[in-house]
């Protein structure tokens, strides 16, 4: 989130897609229906379902899953066409001026300049902006660079205004109903409304875009949320109370997971994971530190020309006395990333036997597929499976998988070691909620039985691979031997004590730039204090403030709110600098003046010369153009692909229907499905509010309130198939079956998609075969994964769950 | 909201006025339901299970959201979600949270003959006593909502208490507590017939809903749980809510004509049947007639 959960509660018109919080978040829609309680505020929502969330809604939509960028191009296109974009805020805080090189080409074919097909990339220079020269002689604002051409008039045919209102001028009101399959009225009637708040000029209204996983799980996720991040801009609504593009983050940690390095090719807090061209430390840090062509006074406002800081302090974090300046902070102990290691290709590379076995921790990844029945298959390659989990699983119970004969289970080698862990209750520690909140929480009670906690049994395990590599040496021990290890029991870390080394902690005395000190051991204020000489440590500079000499400022309970906006600053710790709006600059017009001064976040003080405000005041603007362009993969401006597996050619480009950087993998099981081959269907799955993921059929009580699986079925499609609610249907894909009950139901109704008539059906995930249900039989053991296929988004490596093929037959 | 303690205001099958009564007033309780609001997370349903230690039962897939057909004596608490579709073709979900409405007049106490096994307390919550119950089920009969439902194991009937174990030490009841969006609310019957007109109101101006209102159906002298609709002229899309809920006539009549001729009768019958006995000698020991009077199956073992 840009923004946050309360935030919500400012917002004047609310735009909900790709997610369904009253469903899956619905403490946190306390907030939109505080919005329409307090401001009246209107809320869309856009979802291949009528959903809960959709039940409160002021316009529902029924969009085909997968066509979310063609509806949100389309509303760029009605916000330009209309003038309902905030003009003064757009040439300040955005990139819109300026001008990209000659040679640059927009997909009318879908592809960009610079696509090679060999090798399915792109060659992103032919995207840069055009360096110097100015093609007109205006007043210099001051938000822009002088080194990179631009117009602030927005006519020059190259500038990026003109190249997107090009871009979207494709998406008419026509084109979004052949694509999403929503009626041109309706549409025109949902852009109206969004764009209302800039009727007229007006610029105090504020809108806001709430989205989760329905948005990411796609092969052009990523860019589906830049659009929506481009909407934001057009209309002036980042950085602003009740605004903001505000992903909703699925579990309860999953906001900390990321800023831990959840994902292959990050380390803490966003810093990259060398490859092997960083042949040294030096040639790291000039990759990874961008560099603002900004003028001077604003160089202080990108963070991430600190990198050689937080990358310093990181690695002291890591090896302790080990890491010094003389032999490059042990740059050369961290592993470097050769290709992609990303959660499908950890499956693909142990179907292919190169990964032997797994440690699956707060996970279940027989469940999480996608395709599961490659997942399945590669469980039985490996050598060997650690669980640890506080029920048994899906995954700790691979081999009996439905489909599984008592023969083929006795040929299966792998070796599983379940380990029984801790639950949330039963560990302290914070929470990073999606608000980037990290909220400190007690333990309830222990864990129970022989269950451990989770840090213990790593350090356990750590400290014992340590010890054979004392004693046996090994290829490269190094970077073992050396972990830095200072916790008082090293068997038991305290979480605490991770907690104050996450933050950081001066090694030597320190001052800053006012004269403050600091005395080696204390903890850091902030990341402001941060050194790349080594003097400081740090295992997460976005974390720098979060336990300081003041104590843990996660555990703050303060509930003062004196704008009565619901930034609470004194309410928990949030990353970065306690920051609560991200962008709040952005919430000023240039001369430092709050667009609406009934939602007053920072301003410019002029008698102090100073920011002051309510919330911790962001000088940073939003785009920076640096020497390094810093693009997607995919493309500099978002484009709508069809999903992988679609009922239509792309009607833009029907000769480049999908996004032409994603890649299919290559396994035998790796299979995928076309309308030709009668996967006519568009199936898409998600979580229901009565069940956590895999868990909670576990428990009575949940099982009480929905008791088994079921597959959402529209009643027309239904009736052509002579079926009735609560008889079983079998939905396959082009990988697997999958047998449940039917819904039958008013609430997904068939669309027309580029001139044919289109079905859509829902699959919930909480399926499976090891649960309450599950166990007494009265379940038909298939789940919703072994039909979603295994491709991936090429910028964030999430997988297609969203928007794929199937058909579909009484069972 | 502190209450005090519960002051008991009627008493079914009891002769003459409630210990007490008069002697202290108190505040009238409502909840208040904002259906327009809800979204059928169903914490209300799990809060409520789990405050009064109810036994969990299996369910049965029955191609709705909805947990269950009806509440049941170990579930007071459901939400019914009906799926409505207006004339221009757009759908509506409609979710309402369905329980004891708590009736100023309630049908169940009118009903019932047993002494003491239903309480009426001055704050307006209608409560089950089921050791002075006698598995009768006239409230059963008596209640224009299908509320309380009959145990065959105990042969007691059940229902939602409005949490008076709650209310009574000051706390809202559990399914307030629970719900996330602040549709449900607890207070005074007085404050929350004022929020309920208000956003009634809101609904009326702002979203489109010019039918918007407030069901407390007067028929029953008023309802201490209060339901904000969309449409209040169809309160029925609402799974069954009853647009002028009655209390059976014959109920009505018992109260107020034949119970007291029936008294009045006893009184009489009383030393006819002392000089019976003088007369005539104790009644000696029968075979039992097979048949008469079984008890209907029991809720919580019908199949759902």
């Amino acid at each position: 989130m840009t923004n946050g959960w309360i935030d919500i509660k400012n917002t004047d018109v609310m735009l909900i897609m790709g997610g369904n919080p009253a469903e899956n978040h619905p403490c946190g829609f306390k907030w939109p229906i505080e919005a329409k309680l307090q401001r009246n505020a209107k809320m869309i929502v856009v979802d291949p379902r009528f959903t809960r969330t959709a039940a409160t809604a002021d316009l529902f939509l029924q969009i085909r899953a997968g066509a979310d960028i063609a509806f949100l191009g389309g509303v760029i296109n009605y916000a330009i066409q209309n003038g309902r974009i905030a003009h003064d805020y757009v040439l300040n805080f955005t990139n819109a001026a300026f001008i990209v090189k000659d040679g640059f080409k927009l997909p009318e074919d879908g592809l960009y300049s610079g696509f090679d097909a060999e090798s399915q990339l792109y060659d992103q220079s032919t995207w840069n902006y055009e360096a110097a020269g100015r093609s007109t002689e205006p007043k210099t604002p001051p938000a822009l660079p002088p080194n990179v051409a631009y117009d602030p008039t927005f006519q020059h045919p190259r500038c990026v205004f003109q190249l997107l209102k090009q871009q979207y001028s494709r998406y008419t009101p026509e084109m979004v109903e052949r694509i999403t399959g929503i009626p041109k009225d309706q549409f025109l009637k949902a852009a109206d409304l969004f764009t209302s708040i800039r009727k007229d000029g007006d610029l105090k209204k504020v809108a806001t875009i709430i989205y989760a996983v329905g948005w990411t799980q796609h092969t052009f996720g990523t860019q589906i949320i830049r659009t929506a991040a481009m909407l934001q801009l057009l209309l002036g609504n980042v950085g602003r109370a009740g605004g903001g593009v505000n992903a909703l983050r699925g579990h309860s940690n999953i906001q900390g997971a990321t800023d831990m390095a959840g994902v292959f090719d990050i380390l803490p807090g966003y810093l990259k994971v060398p490859n092997p061209n960083d042949v040294d430390y030096a040639t790291y840090l000039k990759r990874i530190t961008p560099t603002s062509s900004k003028p001077a006074e604003w160089e202080s406002f990108n963070y991430w020309s600190n990198t050689p800081k937080f990358a310093a302090s990181f690695l002291k974090a890591m090896y302790g006395d080990a890491a010094n300046k003389e032999n490059d902070f042990a740059f050369h102990y961290l592993p470097k990333i050769d290709r992609n290691y990303a959660w499908t290709q950890i499956w693909d590379d142990m179907y292919g036997g190169t990964v032997k076995g797994i440690f699956a921790f707060g996970m279940n990844g027989v469940q999480i597929g996608p395709n599961s029945r490659k997942n399945i298959e590669a469980l039985k390659k490996a050598d060997w499976l650690v669980v640890g989990e506080i029920y048994p699983d899906e995954t700790s119970e691979f081999w009996k998988a439905p489909g599984t004969t008592p023969d083929e289970m006795k040929k299966i080698q792998t070796t599983v070691y379940r380990l029984p862990c801790a639950g949330f209750a039963e560990k302290d520690g914070a929470f990073v909620n999606s608000a980037r909140w990290l909220q400190w929480k007690n333990v309830a009670l222990p864990p129970p039985g022989d269950a451990r906690l989770d840090q213990d049994i790593l350090a356990q395990i750590f400290l014992r691979v340590r010890e054979l590599y004392q004693k046996e040496g090994g290829r490269f021990p190094d970077p073992i031997l050396n972990a830095r290890w200072p916790y008082t029991q090293p068997e038991h870390p305290a979480l605490g004590e991770v907690a104050r080394e996450i933050n950081g902690q001066a090694l030597a005395d320190i001052t800053d730039a006012t004269g403050q000190s600091l005395k080696a051991g204390q903890q850091l204020p902030g990341f402001a204090w941060l050194k790349d000489d080594g003097t400081t440590l740090c295992g997460n500079w976005l974390y720098s403030g979060s336990w300081t000499e003041a104590g843990n400022q996660m555990a703050r309970r303060g509930t003062e709110d004196p704008s009565g906006l619901g930034i609470y600053p004194n309410w928990a710790w949030s990353w970065p600098a306690n920051r609560r709006v991200l962008y709040n600059r952005a919430s000023c017009d240039p001369s430092g003046k709050p667009w609406d001064a009934e939602r007053r976040q920072v301003w410019w003080n002029e008698s102090t010369g100073r920011w002051v405000g309510n919330d911790v005041p962001d000088f940073k603007v939003d785009s920076k153009p640096s020497e390094q362009l810093s693009a997607l993969a995919d493309g500099p401006f978002p484009e709508h692909y069809e999903p992988i597996e679609s009922p239509i050619s792309n009607p833009l480009h029907p000769s480049q229907s999908n996004n032409p950087v994603v890649r299919k993998m290559k396994t035998p099981l790796d299979t995928y499905g076309e309308p030709g081959q009668g996967f006519t269907v568009v199936c898409t799955t998600y979580r229901l509010t009565e069940h956590y993921h895999y868990w909670t059929k576990n428990n009575p009580m949940n099982v009480q309130l929905v008791p088994e699986p079921f597959i959402e079925i529209p009643v027309e499609l239904a009736d052509e198939m002579g079926l009735k609610g609560g008889e079983l249907v079998k939905v396959s894909s082009a990988r697997a079956s999958h047998v449940a009950k039917a819904m039958v139901t008013r609430r997904i109704k068939p669309m027309v998609i580029d001139g044919r008539k289109t079905y859509q059906i829902g699959v919930p995930i909480h399926g499976g075969y090891r649960g309450i249900a599950e166990d007494a039989g009265r379940t038909s053991l298939t789940f919703a994964n072994l039909l979603s296929p295994t491709v991936i988004d090429p910028n964030a490596y999430t997988p297609e769950f969203k928007g794929f093929l199937v058909k579909i037959e009484r069972a | 909201m502190a209450t005090g303690i519960l002051q008991v205001k009627a008493i079914s099958g009891h002769a003459g006025a409630p210990p007490g009564r008069g002697v202290q007033r108190e505040e009238e309780v409502c909840k208040y339901i904002d259906v327009t609001t809800c979204i059928g997370c169903k914490a209300c349903e799990v809060a409520c299970v789990e405050w009064n230690d109810m036994p969990f039962q299996q369910t049965t897939f029955d191609n709705t959201y909805q947990t269950m057909p009806s509440t049941a004596w170990n579930y007071w608490n459901l939400i019914k979600f009906n799926e409505y579709q207006k004339d221009d073709g757009s759908l509506m979900w409609l979710m309402r949270k369905d329980q004891c409405m708590h009736c100023e007049d309630p049908g169940c106490l009118r009903a019932c003959p047993a002494d003491g096994a239903i309480v009426q307390y001055t704050n307006g919550i209608v409560d089950f006593q089921q050791e002075n119950c006698i598995g009768c089920q006239y409230c059963v009969s008596g209640c224009p909502f299908d509320i309380p439902k009959f145990n065959g194991t105990t042969k007691k009937v059940y229902k939602c208490t409005l949490c008076s174990d709650r209310v009574g030490q000051g706390l809202e009841p559990a399914c307030i507590k629970s719900c996330p969006t602040g549709c449900l609310k607890f207070g005074t019957k007085t404050d929350m017939r004022a929020l309920a007109d208000k956003r009634a109101q809101q609904l009326r101006e702002h979203s489109g809903f010019p039918n918007a209102g407030v069901y407390d159906p007067p028929s029953v002298n008023g309802t201490h749980v209060i339901y904000v609709l969309h449409d209040i002229t169809h309160p029925e899309r609402y799974g069954g809510l009853p647009a002028n809920p009655q209390i059976p006539v014959t109920y009505t009549l018992w109260k107020r004509v034949a119970k007291p001729i029936g008294l009045l009768m006893a009184l009489f019958a009383a030393p006819v049947a002392f000089f019976h006995y003088i007369t005539e000698g104790p009644k000696e020991a029968q075979p039992p007639s097979p048949g008469f009077g079984e008890p209907r199956p029991p809720e919580g073992e019908r199949p759902q």
